[in-house]
């Protein structure tokens, strides 16, 4: 019995690690938006949500294979990151946070209507580039698009994690982020790089979708769900921390996985699939009453 | 000498504020000018006006050519500005803020330039890892100057540095500035509450006052000045 | 313009609305009614929703839940439910279930202050909005109280006013609509004036003060903790109250009735209808209702050329018009973020400025 539960729990911690690699690049984008420019990107799976419709029908209607597709769809969301904060979220950035709740709003509300509109709702398929075979490991079934999710979603934080810290542009980009009267001092172009922000943003969010879609299949409402996993993601690990972006998203996507699967045991029977969303509602409020800088936020003093 | 930078009449406001009326100033190439005055004379706002930081009408030249109020294009066209307080990138470590410095440099010898400010502020190089939040007050002066120079500047703008410093430190401060001066040709304009000392590292000085300019002369002029003598130097 | 006869002119205006609303039922249909009375619901959420976010600045993305607690407490004192098996008293007529509606709202909203004292700006809208959105989860979950995934139905109860019969009221037979079209309003107005009342005075004052520095008012003795959970609590009432209606006007509640969307469209009401103030929450409440509706080509939307809400063929690519699914909604989120660029302050804003401009060019002649 211990073998097999074990190779149980092991298998939904796989799965967990892909679902949670998603969260994580997600999580990811919402912090660095937050970060540079102090936005909640309420609109971020929306966006996402488009690439992945952009993507689909580069391989769907216009006969793309796949990795061709995906790097269009990464360099076109990038392109559309940059100009949404340019063209939309500029020009009321400094203005009141509710204004721009509102526009990330309105964003959101404009990009799911334009996706059904263009695409309409009817749910659709794309397929993994990984096929959807299982392998065996050591007695656990692993599916091969997992283990290919957790590397894409590896590599693309390791890329991030390169680009801030060992480029002159990542740097360019952490000053102004942190301190932009002074960034631009040195001659930082800061509107750009929080430009740049947005777009890598929507790069991570074009990947995340990319890598839910195969699974839980392509409609306009597919990312509603994964957001609030990702805003759960971001705010457990800190909302200011890309670390504990990534490593929130990670935890959560084990975490539920694990709650799931002990629920087939009666103490926990309670603990049903519908639940899964409450209980990352949950951890937000009681992250954000608690402890609101997350797990690796720091403490900042609070500016009278 | 010729000049470096040239201020005609220049005029600024934060928002409906006037803070600056007409100021007129100009300075040599090689030279260490002074700005005094009291609080809320528009010293700063002076320095602001130049690199841009402010909204501002009137005519700012550098080399004969004029200079937009865009703080980006001033730092390229060879002006560092040390703002008030400090402006330390205080999340990035030490060496992470003299790489910004020469942000705008694209030669290949940042890192020789690192080492040649390194032998200024010999403490650079044992500390580079280090956040620059965690370090003194001085510290984080002498850091700024050191990632200012980076960037291989023409023209140094220095606001108010002895704010907040003790007495040893901004000496110390000071002491290296006119080494640059000497041994390097840079030019500095330098913004300062503390007289004495402005005094004594600059060759002239204009003193503000209500964001005009109501005096202009020499150092030693000044010195010797009776109503600078008891409203700035207390006696 | 003195505060005296600022005051006078809001008054008649508000006199002139009351005239208007009366009035108008003899000039529209029956269907138009009942979206009017819509729209008087949404503006008493929008009341209540401002004294939220356009006086103390407490953004809230979850006052839809607050209406569902109002509308749940009024369905299951009219039809009961398992928990209490059965109806409570008999069932409780529909009108009389209002003020429980309201009560019940505020003081979830007064404990809900409490903790929301320690969250600011944006991690309080995305507190409020966590709320909102496992709302229906938990409505669907906790069955034998709210009748889970199926809701409760009002419809044909003998407690639901005018629904099989017509209402006799003052003489006059009303249709159901009818009926709660003068309902919805005649509260609509009441709680206008009531606010309008409540932020006049010192608690106004208070909220005001709370909003544009809370230091200050610190520093002024005023109570942080009381007023802005004060103001919590009444802005929960008001939308407990109109959650009650929506009930009523809907003849069921069920777990989607209150989605996320509603929440939504509550603080995008209060934001384009202007912060802070009343007048323009009237306009605020009939965008939220309306623009989808006018996108599609219904109501004034008649109005809009065949080809922009159909659509139209160039050079053989068809163009959908706005009227196919996602058009509504494309058309809504691009105004919003229209709205947000030229009118940040609202259309209480615009009324402010334009009120000053008018006056100022008055004043002028007459001189000193």
């Amino acid at each position: 019995m211990p073998l097999a539960a074990a190779a149980d729990v092991a298998q939904q911690v796989v799965s967990g690690l892909a679902s949670g690699g998603v969260y994580a690049l997600l999580a990811l984008a919402l912090v660095i938006i937050h970060r540079s420019t102090g936005v909640i990107n309420f609109a971020q799976g929306e966006m996402a949500t488009l690439s992945t419709y952009i993507a689909w029908t580069l391989t769907a209607n216009h006969g793309w294979s796949y990795w061709p597709a995906f790097a269009v769809t990464l360099a076109l969301s990038f392109g559309g990151g940059v100009a949404v904060h340019r063209l939309v979220i500029r020009p009321v950035e400094r203005g009141s946070v509710l204004r721009i709740v509102i526009v990330t709003i309105g964003l959101l509300i404009a990009i799911n209507g334009f996706v059904v509109w263009q695409w309409s709702g009817e749910p659709q398929q794309l397929e993994s580039p990984f096929g959807t075979e299982t392998f065996t490991v050591g007695g656990v079934a692993v599916a091969r698009h997992d283990v290919g999710a957790i590397g894409v979603a590896l590599a693309m934080v390791l890329l991030l994690w390169a680009l801030f810290q060992l480029t002159k542009l990542g740097l360019a980009l952490r000053a102004a982020a942190v301190n932009p009267e002074e960034a631009r001092l040195v001659g930082v172009r800061v509107t750009w790089m929080l430009a740049l922000g947005w777009g890598l943003a929507a790069g991570l969010g074009a990947v995340a979708g990319m890598l839910t879609a195969p699974t839980v299949g392509l409609d306009p409402q597919m990312m509603q769900a994964i957001l609030i996993y990702a805003f759960a993601a971001a705010v457990l690990g800190g909302i200011d921390s890309p670390f504990g972006a990534v490593a929130g998203g990670l935890l959560l996507g084990v975490l539920l996985n694990l709650l799931g699967y002990v629920s087939r045991y009666e103490p926990f029977a309670w603990f049903t699939e519908e639940l899964r969303l409450p209980a990352a509602l949950l951890i937000i409020l009681v992250v954000l009453l608690v402890r609101p800088v997350g797990l690796f936020g720091r403490r900042e003093a609070h500016r009278v | 000498m010729k000049t470096l930078l040239e201020l005609d009449d220049v005029r600024a406001r934060y928002g409906p504020v006037q803070a600056l009326h007409g100021v007129s100033l100009t300075v040599r190439e090689g030279e260490v000018v002074a700005v005094l005055g009291a609080n809320g004379a528009g010293k700063t706002t002076t320095l602001r006006a130049i690199s841009g930081t402010v909204s501002r009408s009137g005519t700012v030249e550098l080399d004969g050519r004029p200079l937009r109020p865009v703080p980006e294009e001033v730092a390229r066209a060879g002006v560092a500005h040390v703002p008030e307080g400090r402006g330390t990138f205080v999340e990035l470590t030490v060496t992470e803020n003299l790489r910004l410095g020469a942000y705008v440099r694209r030669d290949r010898q940042v890192k020789a330039d690192i080492r040649r400010i390194q032998g200024y502020f010999p403490w650079l190089a044992e500390r580079g890892a280090q956040r620059a939040g965690t370090l003194s007050g001085g510290e984080q002066q002498m850091l700024a100057l050191a990632r200012a120079l980076m960037s291989r500047p023409r023209l140094l703008l220095l606001d108010e540095p002895s704010l907040g410093l003790a007495p040893l430190v901004v000496r110390e401060f000071y002491r290296i500035v006119r080494e640059l001066n000497e041994r390097e040709g840079l030019t500095v304009l330098l913004v300062e509450q503390d007289a004495r000392i402005a005094l004594a590292v600059s060759a002239r000085a204009y003193v503000l006052e209500a964001g005009r300019v109501a005096l202009a002369g020499t150092s030693e002029e000044l010195r010797g000045n009776e109503s600078v003598r008891r409203s700035y130097l207390g006696y | 313009m003195s505060p005296r006869t600022a005051r006078r002119a809001g008054v008649a205006a508000f006199v002139g609305l009351a005239l208007l609303v009366y009035a108008l039922p003899a000039f529209i249909g029956d269907f138009k009614a009942q979206q009017y009375a819509y729209v008087a619901i949404y503006l008493i959420a929008l009341l209540g929703l401002n004294i939220l976010t356009g006086y103390t600045g407490q953004i809230s993305l979850g006052h839809g839940a607050f209406m569902a607690i109002g509308g749940y407490t009024t369905a299951i004192l009219m039809a009961g439910n398992e928990q209490f098996g059965g109806s409570i008293g008999g069932g409780i007529k529909d009108v009389w279930t209002l003020p429980a509606a309201a009560l019940a709202a505020g003081l979830v909203g007064l404990a809900f202050g409490l903790p929301a004292l320690r969250l600011s700006g944006l991690y309080l809208a995305l507190a409020t909005f966590a709320v909102a959105v496992a709302l229906p989860s938990a409505l669907k979950r906790f069955e034998t109280f709210s009748g889970g995934g199926s809701g409760i139905n009002l419809f044909g109860l003998p407690e639901l006013t005018g629904s099989i019969a017509n209402v006799e009221l003052l003489g006059r037979s009303l249709t159901f609509n009818d009926w709660l079209y003068y309902l919805c309003w005649t509260l609509a107005l009441a709680a206008f004036a009531l606010a309008w009342l409540l932020l006049r005075g010192r608690t106004g004052r208070a909220f005001r003060a709370v909003r544009d520095s809370e230091v200050a008012a610190l520093a002024s003795g005023i109570s942080l903790a009381r007023y802005k959970t004060l103001a919590f609590g009444i802005s929960a009432a008001y939308a407990g109250l109109a959650g009650g209606l929506y009930a009523i006007a809907n003849t069921f509640v069920n777990p989607d009735t209150f989605p996320i969307a509603l929440s939504i469209f509550l603080l995008v009401g209060v934001v384009v209808g202007g912060l802070g103030g009343l007048s323009g929450l009237v306009v605020g409440a009939v965008f939220v209702y309306f623009l989808p509706l006018w996108a599609q080509g219904q109501d004034l939307g008649a109005l809009l050329p065949d080809a922009v809400v159909q659509g139209f063929e160039v050079g053989g690519y068809r163009f959908k018009g706005t009227s196919a699914p996602g058009g509504p909604a494309l058309v809504y989120g691009a105004v919003l973020i229209l709205v947000m660029f030229l009118v940040p302050d609202g259309v209480s804003g615009l009324f402010r400025r334009a009120g000053r401009r008018l006056l100022a060019g008055r004043r002028r002649p007459s001189g000193a």
